[in-house]
């Protein structure tokens, strides 16, 4: 591994913990610096968290504050289950970095500067009348200015390449600063560099001498005395990788259809937070995974039930609007009783919203967003990692009982990561599905006597040809019927199918104490926060326990008698108070809601203070 | 996934794909000589009853797969031509078509449409146009005529009707044609060409709803009317038409026009003589505009039919050959894609 010795005369401090937040323009990398000390931290061993702030505009003028783009790490030697709520070190590229994210950076924290961007112009566009690296206003901040520019430069110099691919080059000055001040193994990156210019020796040159630059900056330069060691933290043994949400649920998806055996066929109408499912799908096509972005969402989940009718694992993935304009399809994919997997990554709404902020205010849609009675399974991963097997979760329900399922995840997850313990793939459940075949006494609409599940009988069995379709259905033939009775005969089966659900998932698992003062229920990506500020309320002595609901509909069939064992009962939703409102319709119970909708997930800090005030009152 | 033992195609007859359904048409539809021509037709299409699949969105004719003793999915309004295109995608094997009306195809699901045309799909289409909305009880739609009296435009539409062919020309179908219900020989012909096309296969049926509409298409349909206003297009044939065939289009440079050719001094050899594989759009344009113009007769029969390559067999192509580059998926490698590390 490359040498990365501490200076003698520069002291080392153990830390548990530490978020660092790298922001600059759009075009200064920063993602990319991110995600290269996230795969460092990674293999240092910590437990880590991590989440991209990328501004909604694509190409956003150079400069301005909302051409901002950021990245967050939080890390540490203990489990860490959220990016943080704010920073303790902000690296900041120009002086609009600094003027957004100056607000999320803790009091007496540090703040890395590349000088060179503090340019009149940039000062200007940030809005700063004054240069607050001067004027004195940061005087609560540590505050190291460093010529990020100008050293990056003196380090290619004598390459002779072009200033504009040397400006590109100071972010890896920026994280080789940053790999000296916490100890991060450099060869990741060293080898990333390798791979991803393979083809341009001169790229490679000038990149790998940035990132060593900065990396002896800090051991040489007097502006830094201190570097931190962050130790491993304990993790279960395996083998880990750092994924987001998304592309752990496309995974999810690729695993089940090959452990089912199904072909799988994606239909996706782009968009934000959703599209990188579709990205990631469309690069399996070896796993013979069908991706199709149709005219509109409509049209992608029309085509997945198509798919679904010849006997593919039809799947759609889209986000609030599109889940809108997908409802008619689905309440016929009820109907038809195919087995469908709708993944919903919400955003921001009402109507557009805020297509790149996050919020879990499409529950109810899930639930009732049809017409008339149309239940159907609706499950929600709760960490970016988690997104992998409730996704592998929504196949098996779906197959199992003849149902469309619905996905909820949301942009937090989706965008943000976190270290995946990869299972082996032997090690996954197995899914069974069988085609109908038997032509003796053929109903497409009989039932399994434990699931409620019609069979599969897909086109191109002999014998087998039937009709089916979204008019009401008479019990066990499937031929069109209006019968009074019937009708009634077919609603209470399509709701008592997925009530028998119940039977077949887990227990809901309380953590913390069964009973006591204060359960906390939660759903979805609230699971990090939520956790956090738990941990700490209960080493401050308080009674609180948590239980974080991965199936919403139909709810673990223990939930009823968990929640009557707590005096009382919050659920904190970026909503304005969904899971609430079924706990209480459904149980009876005097569930609180603590709801806030800015397209921002919880705070550890905000949610602690909640339970303070709860528990005090 | 299906059996896929080779066999011998079945015998069938007309009676063969008859479904045990009670057909619930109004007496007297047009509809229901759509229904008898397909099954005439289909014992010689060389596709077995378990491979064919019906889909359809909601209105009178998209009832028709209940009619059909094939395989059938009776969709939501609008959306059969993407529900057929998903099926098709996931199984190419299978011979996929649709039942759709005008409202149906035009209106609600109009996009799908334009879409299923452009991507060269195969599946094939058969638009029951009766230029009304007959299961919502007769008011306008997309093909009405401008002016139509109906419950919803007692005023008379303002609308300007939709010219189905031209449609599907514009978006690039690559098996375009029209045909009538009260033609038999003539939609057999036609649903056959069809069944043999490879690609998106669009066909206009002019359908007589005998409840809201009736009568919309008689002057193409009843003796003594059909000879003078409709021109049967035949690969390869001039247009003629008339009672006594005496009459002719000719192209006076893009503008079609009627000319006697009979005791006059155009033969047979000045008039336009069809194309239907012709790959550039023009021809088939002109004609497709004779169809609203008051005096022209319309054509009927094939437009056009060309190939190029289809969506399904292009999805299934690039399998292939991820196949090929890549291996066969394996989950392990897949998970372990990136960087890793071990914890002990
Ligand atoms: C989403 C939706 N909107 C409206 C309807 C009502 N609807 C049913 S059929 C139809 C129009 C049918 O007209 P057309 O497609 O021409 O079929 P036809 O009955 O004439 O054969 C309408 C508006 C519906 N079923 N679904
Ligand atoms: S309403 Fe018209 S189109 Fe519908 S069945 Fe009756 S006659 Fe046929
Ligand atoms: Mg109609």
């Amino acid at each position: 591994m490359e040498t990365n010795k501490a200076n003698q005369h520069k002291k080392t401090e153990t830390i548990e913990e530490v978020v660092i937040h790298f922001a600059g323009d759009s075009g200064d990398g920063m993602q990319l610096t991110g995600s290269q000390f996230t795969t460092s931290s990674a293999i240092a061993g910590n437990d880590l968290n991590t989440f991209p702030d990328f501004p909604a505009e694509i190409r956003a003028p150079a400069g301005t504050t909302y051409g901002v783009s950021g990245f967050q790490i939080h890390f540490g030697s203990r489990k860490i289950h959220t990016p943080g709520d704010i920073s303790d070190v902000l690296v900041a590229m120009n002086p609009a970095a600094l003027r957004v994210n100056l607000k999320h950076l803790r009091d007496g924290g540090t703040i890395i500067v590349n000088n060179q961007g503090f340019t009149p112009k940039n000062l200007k566009l940030a809005g700063y009348d004054k240069n607050p690296l001067d004027d004195g206003s940061l005087s609560n901040y540590q505050i190291h200015k460093v010529d990020i520019s100008k050293l990056t430069a003196n380090a290619l110099e004598d390459l002779n390449l072009g200033s504009k691919v040397v400006d590109r080059c100071k972010n890896f000055f920026a994280l080789g600063l940053m790999y000296w001040m916490y100890n991060r193994p450099v060869e990741p990156t060293l080898s990333w560099i390798k791979d991803k210019f393979k083809n341009k020796p001169e790229l490679i040159e000038a990149n790998t001498r940035a990132l060593k630059a900065g990396l002896h900056y800090g051991d040489i330069t007097e502006i830094f005395t201190t570097r931190y060691e962050v130790r491993p933290a304990k993790l279960k043994p395996g083998t880990y990788r750092n994924i987001t949400g998304n592309a752990a649920l496309a995974l999810g998806l690729v695993a089940a259809a090959q452990k089912s055996g199904l072909e799988m066929y994606l239909g996706a109408y782009p968009i934000t937070p959703a599209s990188d499912v579709l990205h990631e799908l469309s690069r399996h096509k070896n796993f013979k995974v069908k991706t199709f972005q149709a005219e509109d969402e409509i049209a992608a989940i029309s085509a997945a039930i198509g798919a679904a009718y010849g006997g593919a694992l039809g799947v759609t993935a889209t986000s609030g609007p599109g889940m809108a304009l997908k409802m008619e399809a689905i309440g016929l994919a009820v109907m038809l009783e195919l087995p469908l997997v709708i993944a919903d990554i919400q955003r921001g709404g009402p109507s557009t919203g805020l297509p790149t902020k996050t919020e879990q205010a499409d529950l109810f849609q899930a639930m009732f967003g049809r017409n008339s009675e149309a239940p159907l399974c609706v499950l929600a991963a709760a960490t970016p990692s988690d997104c992998f097997t409730m996704a592998y979760e929504a196949v098996r329900v779906a197959i199992k009982y003849m149902t469309p399922v619905i996905l909820l995840s949301d942009g937090y997850i989706a965008n943000g990561s976190e270290p995946w313990n990869i299972p082996k793939a032997s090690d996954l459940e197995k899914l069974d599905v069988t085609f109908h075949t038997d032509q003796e006494n053929f109903l497409p609409y009989s039932r399994d006597k434990k699931t409620l599940a019609r069979p599969w009988a897909i086109p191109g069995t002999s014998g087998l040809e039937h009709r089916v379709g979204g008019l009401e259905k008479q019990d066990k033939t499937g031929n069109i019927n209006y019968e009074p009775e019937n009708h009634q005969i077919m609603v209470n089966y399509r709701a008592e199918k997925i009530e028998r659900i119940a039977n077949d998932i887990p227990d809901a698992a309380v953590d913390g104490d069964k009973e006591g003062d204060l359960l906390i229920v939660g759903w979805g990506s609230t699971h990090g926060a939520i956790t956090s500020a738990v941990e700490r309320s209960r080493t401050k002595g308080k009674s609180v326990s948590h239980v974080h609901l991965r199936y919403l509909n139909p709810f673990p069939k223990n939930l009823g008698e968990i929640l009557y064992n707590f005096k009382k009962i919050l659920v904190p939703e970026l909503n304005k108070g969904q899971l609430s409102s079924l706990l209480r319709s459904k149980y009876l119970v005097p569930a609180v809601g603590y709801n806030k909708v800015q397209g921002l997930p919880f705070k550890t800090a905000e949610l602690e203070n909640k339970i303070d005030e709860l528990l005090r009152g | 996934m299906a059996d896929t033992a080779v066999q011998e195609p079945k015998k069938y007859t007309a009676k063969d794909f008859q479904s045990d359904q009670d057909v619930r048409w109004c007496p007297g539809c047009g509809d229901y000589s759509i229904l008898a021509q397909t099954q005439r037709v289909f014992p010689d299409i060389g596709v077995e009853k378990k491979d064919i699949v019906w889909v359809s969105g909601i209105g009178c004719s998209s009832r028709f797969p209940y009619y059909m003793e094939t395989f059938g999915l009776h969709g939501i309004h609008g959306r059969a031509p993407i529900i057929a295109s998903g099926l098709k995608m996931a199984r190419p094997d299978l011979s996929v078509w649709v039942a759709t009306g005008d409202g149906d195809l035009l209106s609600i699901g109009g996009n799908h449409f334009i879409h299923a045309c452009r991507r060269n799909i195969d599946i094939k289409v058969l638009l029951f146009n009766n230029q009304i909305y007959g299961l919502t009880k007769g008011q306008y739609s997309p093909t009405s005529e401008f002016g139509k009296i109906t419950k919803s435009t007692p005023w008379g539409s303002i609308d300007h009707p939709f010219n189905p062919v031209a449609l599907a020309l514009g978006a690039e179908c690559t098996f375009v044609a029209r045909s009538l219900d009260r033609d038999p020989k003539h939609l057999q012909t036609i649903i056959r060409a069809a069944a043999e096309h490879t690609g998106t296969a669009f066909i206009e049926i002019y359908q007589n709803c005998n409840v809201f509409n009736d009568g919309a298409f008689f002057h193409l349909t009843e003796k003594g009317q059909k000879e003078e206003n409709v021109v049967v297009l035949e690969h390869n044939k001039p247009l003629i038409f008339g009672a006594n065939n005496d009459k002719g289009i000719r192209l006076d440079g893009f503008t079609p026009k009627i000319v006697s050719i009979e005791n006059s001094e155009f033969s047979k050899d000045d008039l336009l003589v069809h194309d239907e594989n012709k790959n550039d759009d023009v021809l088939a344009f002109i004609l497709s505009r004779m169809t609203y113009d008051p005096d022209l007769p319309t054509p009927v029969g094939i437009f056009r039919k060309t190939y190029k390559p289809t969506y399904d067999t292009e999805m299934q192509k690039q399998i292939n050959k991820a196949i090929e580059k890549r291996g066969e998926g394996d989950l392990d490698k897949l998970f372990n894609e990136g960087e890793t590390w071990v914890v002990e």
